[in-house]
């Protein structure tokens, strides 16, 4: 029989479509992986946005990936049982948004304010002489800042 | 999900089509901003904030689903016009900015607290799903909030297209709190505590604003109320975009996409 391991460790393959290197584990979406007594797989996902565009691709991709495994079948339920929010993006893929030049979403205690936008960390060079352009991006998960030193736009992954 | 009796069902559908109706409509209006936008930033924030919208509508229809509806596309693209409960408030044309902003503005703050005290609903899929898009509406209300302030500060001219935009938008949007049938199951199950209350959190959180924005809220005692559209009695806008929505689902309903 398939390990539950063994599903969270595949998951690690599908990546988020907007942002290649990041899994879907490491994004936090993932809520629950169980596997029945007949190798039956069911993944509950979360999206970050209710309307991101990305869900659907990120479940297919899941669905292609699993039935690579030794399963008689995945289910991939999108819903939102546990709610995400941007603390549930794992300590790698806070990495790995760092690595793409993404200013990274304040960790916080549930409460998110406009000050948690403002003056934040450019990441090309870690200025905090920056101002938030509009917390809307070019997609829903992202805002965009503007660093008075090295006079470049960038993006942050937004707190919510 | 536990066990619903006949009425509580009934209620909780006609809630959940309100809103998921109004989120729909109104993400369909915003998004015919995009491009359009007097700045660009603004026009991704309309477009951003129509996203949201129709996701959550989405959302709201796959529940209406599970309560059994028919599937979310079905409900959306092939009701007949007096079967929509949005309020009139979400169905007016774009207009000018300064229209579609203030909408925004007064609609999003009721959402904003419609889904704060949904997320303590006695429906425990309610629930979660109101405790998802409160934090996304966040954003929304900064967003109104800042260019409210702003608008209403700047110069005569602006300050006096924001007053009058909010004369017009007041009595749609009293529409939104229109009584619905049901409001009363829906208090004492502790699914929803109803319009009524939320009209009153609304005014409160409207009001903050508005005197930050030296904008005077047209006095309610003598406002009319653009009731109708929870019980299908729509304006004369909403036809003609449903016809334009549908138009494409319309051509082959079953078409993969
Ligand atoms: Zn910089």
């Amino acid at each position: 029989m398939i390990s539950e391991k063994e599903i969270w460790d595949a998951l690690y393959d599908v990546k988020d479509p907007e942002i290649p290197k990041i899994s879907v584990v490491d994004m936090g979406i993932i809520t629950g992986v169980k596997v029945s007594e007949k190798d039956f797989v069911n993944i509950s996902m979360t999206p970050t946005f209710a309307g991101c565009p990305a869900v659907n691709v990120m479940r297919s991709d899941i669905e292609k990936r699993i039935s690579l495994m030794p399963v008689s079948g995945v289910n991939v339920d999108v819903n939102y049982d546990v709610q995400w929010n941007s603390n549930m993006i794992t300590e790698k893929g806070r990495e790995l948004l760092k690595d793409s030049l993404f200013a990274l979403p304040p960790v916080h205690n549930g409460f998110v304010s406009i000050e948690m936008l403002t003056n934040i960390e450019c990441p090309l060079c870690h200025s905090k002489n920056t101002k938030l352009q509009t917390p809307f991006g070019p997609t829903q998960c992202r805002a965009i800042h503007y660093c008075n030193n090295c006079f470049q736009a960038f993006e942050q992954f937004k707190p919510v | 999900m536990k066990q619903l009796t006949e009425i509580q069902t009934k209620a909780l559908k006609d809630l959940i089509c309100r809103i998921a109706d109004d989120e729909l409509i109104l993400g369909h209006r915003n998004s015919e901003w995009t491009a359009l936008v007097p700045i660009l930033e603004e026009d991704i924030a309309f477009s951003s904030m129509a996203q949201d919208k129709i996701g959550h509508s989405l959302a709201l229809y796959q529940l209406l689903n599970k309560l059994g509806e028919p599937d979310p596309d079905a409900i959306a693209f092939t009701r007949k016009e007096k079967d929509f409960k949005c309020c009139h408030l979400v169905e007016y044309p774009i207009g000018d900015y300064d229209f579609s902003l203030m909408r925004h503005f007064l609609f999003d703050k009721s959402e904003a607290i419609r889904f704060d005290l949904l997320s303590r609903s006695s429906f425990e899929d309610l629930a979660n799903i109101a405790k998802k898009f409160r934090g996304e509406l966040k954003y929304h209300t900064m967003h109104a909030d800042t260019w409210l302030v702003q608008l209403g500060n700047a110069t005569e001219e602006s300050k006096a297209r924001m007053q009058s935009a909010l004369n017009q938008c007041f009595p749609l949007a009293l529409g939104i709190f229109e009584p619905g049938e049901y409001d009363e199951v829906l208090s004492s199950e502790n699914i929803f505590p109803g319009e009524k209350v939320l009209q009153g959190m609304w005014l409160d959180s409207i009001k903050i604003i508005l005197d930050s924005a030296n904008l005077s809220i047209p006095d309610i005692d003598t406002s009319d109320r653009s009731y109708g559209g929870r019980k299908g009695y729509h304006t004369e806008y909403l036809k003609p975009l449903l016809d334009e929505m549908t138009e494409v689902y319309s051509i082959d309903p079953n078409a993969e996409w």
